[in-house]
């Protein structure tokens, strides 16, 4: 029987959410937990994946660090992408190994997560060819980017809830010159829990688990 | 000869680039060690290495994109791997690099130098960078470790079993280390402070307090309660109740279960304040706090509908969620709509405390540590089982006179507890 544990942590520094996500990597390694699906949101963040290009950084750091703007550098695959407020995070850590053995259908899986997602609120996403991640019109509304280690996922997908959509301008999203858009760019004021029940439904489904536990970490202290 | 092959890493995949080799040719690696990283469609992949070995030859470049199964690499076995070893020669680097560190730094850091330099020429067979790593951070002489791999190579097994043998005994090479790093130390001036930024629940709690202290009218008031009642019940029943339920019996879920009976008689005490409303709660949800192992932080699990459980089912609860407090495996319903809370700083050995209120609730009774103290009964001296209970109240709704009473009503069911209940 295939578990799904949610740790929804709130928001956490990028810094301090990829600590708690290499920890849950190694022991989901050493088979001491079942999957997990972490959720969070981050301050103000720019990240450049392993085959990221600085020159997609319309900003210099000095900039970046003025406006209160955080850079990593990460071991996700992907470009250059920024992390903000009002987006809904999710890291992924499952061992494909029980699910196809196959990166395209987890990233095809992760995209039919949040189009459906979408969906629940009204809001028609789609695939770009070529591109990964999903697409409202023309415009950017979630990024994925992932890191795989003896088929055990990492990083995983931003979707833009009312990001303030202003921060993209300091990147070139992902490398493409193309819009970004949020929920409620597209008119829907759905909250982040909202949004995040809808998401968790729809991965449950899509990933096949039998039974979904909720785990409270630091987020709900008295 | 082992090769290295691009894998396939999906059914529809039919190619993949490889983005960075994570060895040089020449290198040392471990079977399963990561080996080189591929990118196929926004993930990345570690690859590990099919064999131990030697990274022979590398034949597709960084940047690279292939087809699966192609060969981009391959791996010489150990006894090809003897001879290309000293080529490889990494024993220097990593002498080299602590070096300058050891300077500034405290001793131990100094150590690695004079066990590194004096190892490879008194070992046999080349030593993969996972042994030496182990050798440098447990401060191991080579030397001194029987190797069991092809020709006397010391693989991870035998580390960890000199390790494990050498038990915990301190390291021999500590005391020269020391005495060598002496002098650099004593020129350094080591820093006065450290900055550690806050873990987000070291935050979430500052806040919470803060807010708290600023949102109600905090008022303490003490009461002395004589638990020798109670504490006779539970040195009877103790070793039963243990056998019985796999848990043992504590003063706290007498205090529970007295508490929640209390807020009956007072359920004013069981409110909460929202803007300029009263809000009544019909159920008792009584949140207990629960001290994070290591000083790290405090949480606050909730025992719903408290007065609908016995001191056993109340215990049950306590041991229950502090259990799971601890391992972090609470859900989120239960540490929310509580009522009330109860803070047990007693077990700390704290007589009494000005526990701060969980917001929005209106009042914490805090209990102190049971004492035994010599006590004038009907003018006689006994000795009696005494603690002390603190109840810090929210003044704008709770008066004085009610909180008192309130820890009166808690006190006179405590000192008369049947023999017969629990």
């Amino acid at each position: 029987m295939r578990n799904l544990e949610v740790r929804d942590v709130g928001r956490v520094r990028f810094s301090e959410g990829y600590a708690l996500q290499r920890d849950l990597v190694s022991r989901r390694k050493q088979g001491l937990i079942p999957d997990q699906l972490l959720l969070l949101e981050h301050p103000h963040v720019v990240t450049i994946g392993r085959n990221g290009h600085r020159e997609n950084l319309l900003a210099s750091e000095e900039i970046l660090q003025r406006s209160g703007i955080e850079l990593h550098a990460t071991d996700r695959g992907g470009d250059v992408t920024y992390h903000g407020p009002g987006q809904l995070v999710g890291y992924p850590i499952l061992d494909l190994k029980d699910w196809k053995r196959d990166v395209v259908a987890y990233v095809r899986a992760l995209e039919q997560v949040l189009i459906d997602t979408l969906a629940s609120f009204g809001i028609q996403g789609a695939r770009l060819d070529g591109c990964t991640g999903v697409w409202v019109g023309p415009a950017k509304i979630a990024a994925i980017g992932v890191h795989l280690s003896r088929w055990v996922t990492s990083h995983g997908f931003a979707l833009n809830i009312d990001t303030d959509l202003n921060y993209f301008n300091y990147i070139v999203p992902c490398g493409l010159t193309k819009p970004v858009t949020s929920l409620l760019d597209q008119g829907c004021h759905a909250s982040r829990a909202q949004v995040a029940a809808a998401l968790l439904e729809h991965f449950a489904n899509h990933f096949q688990f039998e039974s979904v536990q909720e785990s409270c970490t630091m987020e709900t202290i008295a | 000869m082992t090769d290295i092959v691009m894998p396939q890493m999906g059914e529809s995949i039919v190619e993949g680039t490889l983005t960075k080799w994570l060895k040089k040719p020449g290198d040392r690696v471990e079977r399963d060690e990561p080996l080189f990283e591929i990118s196929t469609d926004k993930v990345d992949s570690e690859i590990p290495a099919p064999a131990s070995g030697v990274l022979s030859e590398v034949l597709v470049e960084e940047g690279a994109t292939v087809s699966i199964n192609t060969v981009v690499g391959r791996i010489s076995e150990a006894g090809v791997a003897a001879a290309a070893a000293p080529a490889s020669a990494p024993a220097p680097a990593p002498v080299a690099a602590p070096a300058p560190v050891a300077a500034a730094a405290p001793a131990p850091v100094a150590a690695p130098a004079p066990v590194e330099a004096a190892s490879p020429s008194e070992v046999s067979g080349p030593i993969s960078p996972l042994v030496r790593r182990m050798a440098r951070e447990n401060n191991v002489e080579l030397a001194n470790v029987q190797g069991t791999g092809a020709g006397g190579r010391i693989t991870k097994q035998d580390m960890e079993s000199f390790l494990g043998s050498r038990g915990a005994s301190p390291p021999v090479s500590t005391a020269v280390a020391t005495t060598q790093s002496m002098p650099p130390l004593a020129r350094t001036e080591p820093a006065k402070t450290r900055v550690e930024p806050m873990s987000t629940m070291r935050q979430k709690i500052a806040e919470h307090m803060i807010f708290s202290q600023r949102t109600s009218a905090h008022v303490t008031t003490v009461h002395k309660v004589d638990m020798t009642r109670i504490a006779k019940l539970r040195s009877r029943i103790k070793d039963d109740f243990q056998n019985r339920y796999g848990f043992g019996l504590t003063y706290l879920s007498f205090v529970a279960c007295a508490t929640a009976e209390a807020l009956h008689s007072f359920p004013l005490l069981n409110a909460s304040i929202e803007g300029a409303n009263i809000i009544h709660h019909r159920d008792i949800n009584l949140g207990i706090a629960v001290a994070l192992d290591g000083g790290h932080g405090l949480i606050v699990p909730v025992i719903k509908n408290a007065d609908e459980k016995n001191v056993a089912g109340l215990q049950r609860s306590i041991v229950d969620l502090a259990a799971r407090s601890r391992s972090k495996q609470l859900k989120p319903d239960e540490v929310q709509g509580g009522t009330f809370s109860i803070t047990n700083f007693g077990s700390f050995g704290s007589i009494f405390a000005t526990p701060v209120i969980n917001q929005p609730q209106v009042a914490i009774l805090g209990v102190g540590a049971l004492e035994k103290v010599p006590v004038v009964v009907d003018d006689a001296i006994a000795i009696r089982s005494v603690a002390h209970i603190a109840l810090t109240f929210d003044h704008r709704l709770i008066d004085g006179a009610l909180a008192d009473q309130f820890c009166q009503k808690v006190k006179s069911i405590l000192e008369n507890w049947s023999d017969q209940v629990i």
